[in-house]
C-alpha cells in the first residue's frame, strides 16, 4: 500500500519511512540488530464525531458481550432457558428461537462464510472499519486506555510519569491501573464461560469452587490474554500477530474509502503564524496532533500503511486544529486514493462504490446469506437418516422372499414428545418391520421424547423374482404432527446392478 | 553473508539478499517481545526434557522425573472403561432378554456390545455380516436349526453344537453311503426325493421308489413331510435354504457322508451378560423373530 500512495503527488512532500512508524522511523533495522525495541505509544484523548462513534460501539459491543448471558428465553420445561448457550454436555446450541444439533454444524460454517464475505465487502468499500471499531482487540485496548488515563492522566502526564523515578505517587498510579486492568480482564475472561453453562448456576459454582475445572482454566486463560493483549501488547497484536491486516490489504483498491491525509490540500506543510497568509502553502500546520492521537503510533501523512486500523481518531484531532486556525475541516478524512490523485491534477474526484470487486463480494454475500436464511426458515424439527445395512446387502429368506435391513436414525428437534409414523415406499408387496416398534397398517409407529433421537433397526421384506431389477429405488417417509421428512435409499435383491 | 549487506533504496532496510522476480526480501528485525518468547520456548524445552520423556538412547530413553508414560495412561483409561462398562452391564445381568430387546437404550447397548463380541469371536465362521457359508449357518435369515427365539439362541451360544459340553446341542446325520447303510442306488433315489421336496422338478420314478425309504430312514428326524424339527436340529428340507448346498451333487454328498459342524460352547468363556448381549444382537439382526 505504501507503493500505491507513493505514486500520488510529486514526491517532494513524501517522507517515506520503512515501517511507517512516525515515532520509530529510522530504526528499521539499519544497524542489523537482532531485535527491534518497541517504541512506547501514548495516544492522546481526542473529541469529535469519530471518537463519539467509537465510544458508542465500545459500549454496545462490550454491553452485548457482558450482558447477553443474562437474557432468558422460555423454551420448554425440559430445555435450558438461557437465550444464548453452547451446551457441550448435551450437544446442543441455543440461540434465542434457534436450537441446533451437532449434525447441523454447516450453519456455523455458513455463518463464518457470511462473516468473512461481509468483512471483505465492508473493507473494499470503507477500509478496515472492523479493525478500527469492532474488533475485540481494539475495543478492549480502548477500554484499558480509559483506565490508564484515569490513573496516569493524558499523554503528556503519562510520558512524564514513565520518565520519572519510582515514587509512591508513581507506584500507586501504576499499581492501581494494573489492578483495575486485572479486574476487567477477569470480568472479560469470566464472561466467556457463561455462554457454555447456565450462567446463574455457574456463577454460584465459580465462587463456591465447585465449577468444572474447564471453566476455571478457560476463564484464567482468557483473563491472561485480555490482560496481556489489551494492556501490554496493544498495537503489537495488530501489527505482528494478526493476519487480518495482511488479508484486508488485498481487499483495498484505489476506490476504497480510507482514512486519508489529503496531500493535495495539506502540502507544503509548515508552521503557520496567526494572521499570516495561506497563499502558496498547504493547510497542514505540522502540529503533529494526528500523530499523538494515533493508537498505532504512525503518521497518517505518510500515506496508507499496514499499521493503520482506520479508527479515524486522527480525523477528529485534525478537524479540531483546522477549526482553531480557521481552515475548513477534512484535511484528514475518509477519502480514496483515486480522489486525492484526481484533485492533485485538478480534476473533480469520482467516487465509485459499485465496482466489480464490491459487486462480486455483494453477490456472494447475498447468495450465501440467502441460502442460510432459506435453510433456517425451512428447517424441519423432524429429521431422519437412513443407513443401509451393507453386510449383508440383502437376505434371501426360506420362502424365497428378499429382505433388506436399514438402520434409521430418527430425530425430534422440537421440545415436545411426538409419535412418528414411518412409511416405506419401494418394491410392490414390501412389508416393514422393526424390532422394538409397533407396526400396524403397513407403517411403523415410533415414540420420541422431546429433543430426542433414536436409532431403529428396520427390516423390509418383499417378494422379488429373479427376473426383476436387482436395485429398486425406495424411500422412508416420516409423518408427525410436527411435520414430515423423507430420505431416499434403495432396495437390493442381487449383487449385480440389473 | 560476505561483504556489506545490500540496502533497499525505498525503505532503507537491509535485504536478506534473496530475490524472486525482482522482489527482494527486507530483513526487518523482529520485535523484542518476539525474541523473548523465542528464548522462553527454549527454556520451556529444557524444563520439558527434565520433566518428561524426551531423548532416545541406545537401550531406552530418558524417562523424565515425572515418569509420564502414554502406555500407562492408556492402561488406566482401559481400566476406567471396564469399570464404566461394568456399571452399564449390570442392567444386562438383571434384565430378561425380552426386556433388553424392548428397551431402546438397553437394546442399543446390547447391539453395540454384541457386534464387537460377534466380530471378535463368531465372525471367523459365520462371517462379519453373519451370513455364514457352506456348513456354517446364516444367522441373518429366518431359518434356525436349533430355534430362533431369544432363549433358543442364548442356549445354543452357551452350550454350543456337538461341542463336547454335556448339555451341548447334539444331533447326528448318519453317513448312509459311507457307512454302507443304504445301497448307492437308493441314495440316488433319495437325492431325487429331496429335490422334489423343495418344489423342484425331479425324476418321478426315483421319487416313487424313494418315498418308503425316506419314511423309514429320514422321517424320524426330518419329519414325514421333510419339514425338519428344531428339537433335533434337523433341517427343513422343503425350503430354499441349504446349509451344504442345494444342487443334486451337494445333496447326494450330504446323504452319503452325513456331515455335521461343531460350534464351541461359549458359556465357558463369556459371562451371562455377554451372552445375553450376543443373543439380542443376533436376534435383532436376524429380523427379530420375523
Amino acid at each position: 500500500m505504501t507503493v500505491v500512495i507513493n505514486t500520488v503527488g510529486s514526491g517532494s512532500h513524501k517522507k517515506v519511512t520503512g515501517k511507517g512508524g512516525g515515532s520509530s522511523s529510522g530504526s528499521g533495522g539499519s544497524g542489523g540488530e537482532l531485535y527491534k525495541k518497541r517504541e512506547p505509544i501514548y495516544p492522546k484523548l481526542v473529541h469529535g464525531r469519530w471518537r463519539t462513534i467509537k465510544w458508542l460501539v465500545l459500549v454496545a459491543t462490550l454491553g452485548v458481550y457482558y450482558l447477553l448471558r443474562g437474557v432468558r428465553w422460555d423454551r420448554a420445561p425440559n430445555a435450558p432457558n438461557q437465550a444464548v448457550l453452547v451446551d457441550f454436555t448435551h450437544a446442543r446450541f441455543y440461540f434465542f428461537f434457534i436450537q441446533l444439533w451437532p449434525q447441523e454444524v454447516y450453519y456455523f460454517t455458513g455463518l463464518l462464510v457470511v462473516a468473512a464475505l461481509a468483512l471483505f465487502l465492508v473493507t473494499a468499500l470503507f477500509g478496515r472499519l472492523w479493525c478500527g471499531y469492532a474488533c475485540p482487540q481494539t475495543v478492549s485496548t480502548d477500554l484499558f486506555i480509559v483506565v490508564e488515563r484515569l490513573f496516569e492522566g493524558d499523554r503528556n502526564a503519562r510520558i512524564r510519569l514513565d520518565a520519572a523515578p519510582w515514587s509512591f505517587d508513581k507506584f500507586w498510579r501504576k499499581g492501581g491501573k494494573h489492578f483495575v486492568w486485572l479486574l476487567i480482564a477477569v470480568a472479560t475472561g469470566g464472561a466467556w464461560v457463561f455462554y457454555f453453562d447456565d450462567a446463574p448456576t455457574l456463577m454460584k459454582n465459580l465462587f463456591a469452587g465447585t465449577a468444572p475445572m474447564t471453566a476455571y482454566i478457560s476463564a484464567a486463560i482468557l483473563t491472561l490474554t485480555t490482560y496481556s493483549l489489551a494492556g501490554g501488547m496493544r498495537e503489537q497484536v495488530c501489527t505482528y500477530m494478526c493476519p487480518w491486516p495482511r488479508i484486508q490489504g488485498a481487499m483495498l483498491d484505489e476506490h476504497s474509502l480510507q482514512v486519508t491525509y489529503r496531500v493535495d490540500r495539506g502540502e507544503p506543510r509548515g508552521a503557520h503564524k496567526k494572521d499570516a497568509s495561506w497563499e502558496g502553502r498547504g493547510d497542514c500546520v505540522d502540529c503533529k496532533q494526528c500523530v499523538v492521537a494515533c493508537p498505532m503510533g504512525i503518521d497518517i501523512r505518510d500515506g496508507a500503511q499496514l499499521e493503520c486500523i482506520n479508527c479515524a481518531l486522527c480525523i477528529d484531532a485534525c478537524d479540531e486544529i483546522m477549526g482553531k486556525v480557521g481552515r475548513p475541516a477534512g484535511l484528514i478524512a475518509f477519502d480514496t486514493v483515486a480522489a486525492v490523485l484526481a484533485r492533485e491534477v485538478g480534476q473533480k474526484p469520482q467516487y465509485k462504490f459499485v465496482r466489480s470487486r464490491t459487486l462480486y463480494y455483494g453477490i456472494a454475500l447475498a447468495l450465501v446469506s440467502g441460502i442460510m436464511l432459506n435453510g433456517l426458515m425451512t428447517r424441519s424439527s423432524v429429521a431422519i437418516d437412513v443407513i443401509r445395512d451393507r453386510n449383508p446387502t440383502f437376505i434371501r429368506l426360506s420362502d424365497g422372499e428378499i429382505r433388506n435391513g436399514y438402520t434409521l436414525k430418527l430425530m425430534n428437534r422440537s421440545n415436545s414428545g411426538t409419535t412418528y409414523k414411518i412409511d416405506f415406499v419401494g418394491p410392490a408387496g414390501a412389508r416393514v418391520k422393526a424390532v422394538g416398534a409397533e407396526s400396524g397398517a403397513g407403517a411403523l409407529s415410533v415414540d420420541l421424547g422431546p429433543d430426542g433421537q433414536r436409532s431403529l433397526q428396520v427390516f423390509v421384506t418383499a417378494p422379488i423374482g429373479d427376473d426383476q431389477p436387482h436395485s429398486v429405488p425406495a424411500k422412508f417417509v416420516i409423518h408427525s404432527p410436527a411435520g414430515s421428512a423423507e430420505k431416499k435409499t434403495v432396495f437390493l435383491s442381487g449383487d449385480e446392478g440389473r | 553473508m560476505s561483504g556489506p549487506r545490500e540496502k533497499d533504496e525505498v525503505s532503507g532496510v537491509e535485504t536478506t539478499g534473496h530475490e524472486w522476480d525482482g522482489i527482494r526480501e527486507l530483513d526487518n528485525p523482529l520485535p523484542r517481545w518476539w525474541v523473548w518468547l523465542f528464548y522462553a520456548c527454549i527454556a520451556f524445552a529444557v524444563v520439558y526434557w527434565v520433566l518428561m520423556p524426551a531423548w532416545p538412547g541406545v537401550h531406552g530413553y530418558t524417562h523424565g522425573i515425572l515418569h509420564n508414560s502414554a502406555r500407562a495412561t492408556v492402561a488406566e483409561d482401559l481400566r476406567a472403561l471396564a469399570a464404566q462398562r461394568g456399571a452399564e452391564g449390570a442392567k444386562l445381568k438383571s434384565a430378561s432378554l425380552e426386556q433388553i430387546e424392548a428397551d431402546p437404550k438397553l437394546q442399543a447397548y446390547a447391539l453395540a456390545q454384541g457386534q464387537s463380541i460377534f466380530g471378535d469371536n463368531c465372525a471367523t465362521c459365520h462371517g462379519q455380516g453373519g451370513t455364514g457359508g457352506k456348513g456354517y449357518p446364516n444367522l441373518r435369515d429366518d431359518v434356525w436349526l436349533w430355534g430362533g427365539k431369544l432363549e433358543d439362541i442364548q442356549h445354543t451360544i452357551t452350550v454350543g453344537v456337538r461341542s463336547g459340553d454335556p448339555d451341548a446341542r447334539m444331533s447326528q446325520m448318519p453317513a448312509f453311503g459311507r457307512d454302507g447303510m443304504l445301497p448307492a442306488t437308493q441314495i440316488d433315489d433319495l437325492t431325487e426325493y429331496v429335490v422334489a421336496l423343495s418344489h423342484r422338478k425331479a425324476d418321478a420314478g426315483s421319487v416313487a421308489r424313494a418315498a418308503p425309504i425316506f419314511q423309514a430312514q429320514c422321517s424320524a428326524c426330518h419329519g414325514p413331510e421333510g419339514k425338519g424339527n428344531q428339537a433335533f436340529g434337523a433341517p427343513n428340507l422343503t425350503d430354499a435354504d441349504w446349509l451344504y448346498g442345494s444342487d443334486r451333487t451337494s445333496i447326494h454328498d450330504q446323504i452319503w457322508n452325513g456331515r455335521g459342524g461343531v460350534m464351541p460352547a461359549w458359556g465357558h468363556r463369556f459371562d451371562a451378560a455377554t451372552i445375553k448381549a450376543l443373543a439380542v444382537y443376533i436376534h435383532v439382526k436376524s429380523g427379530g423373530g420375523q
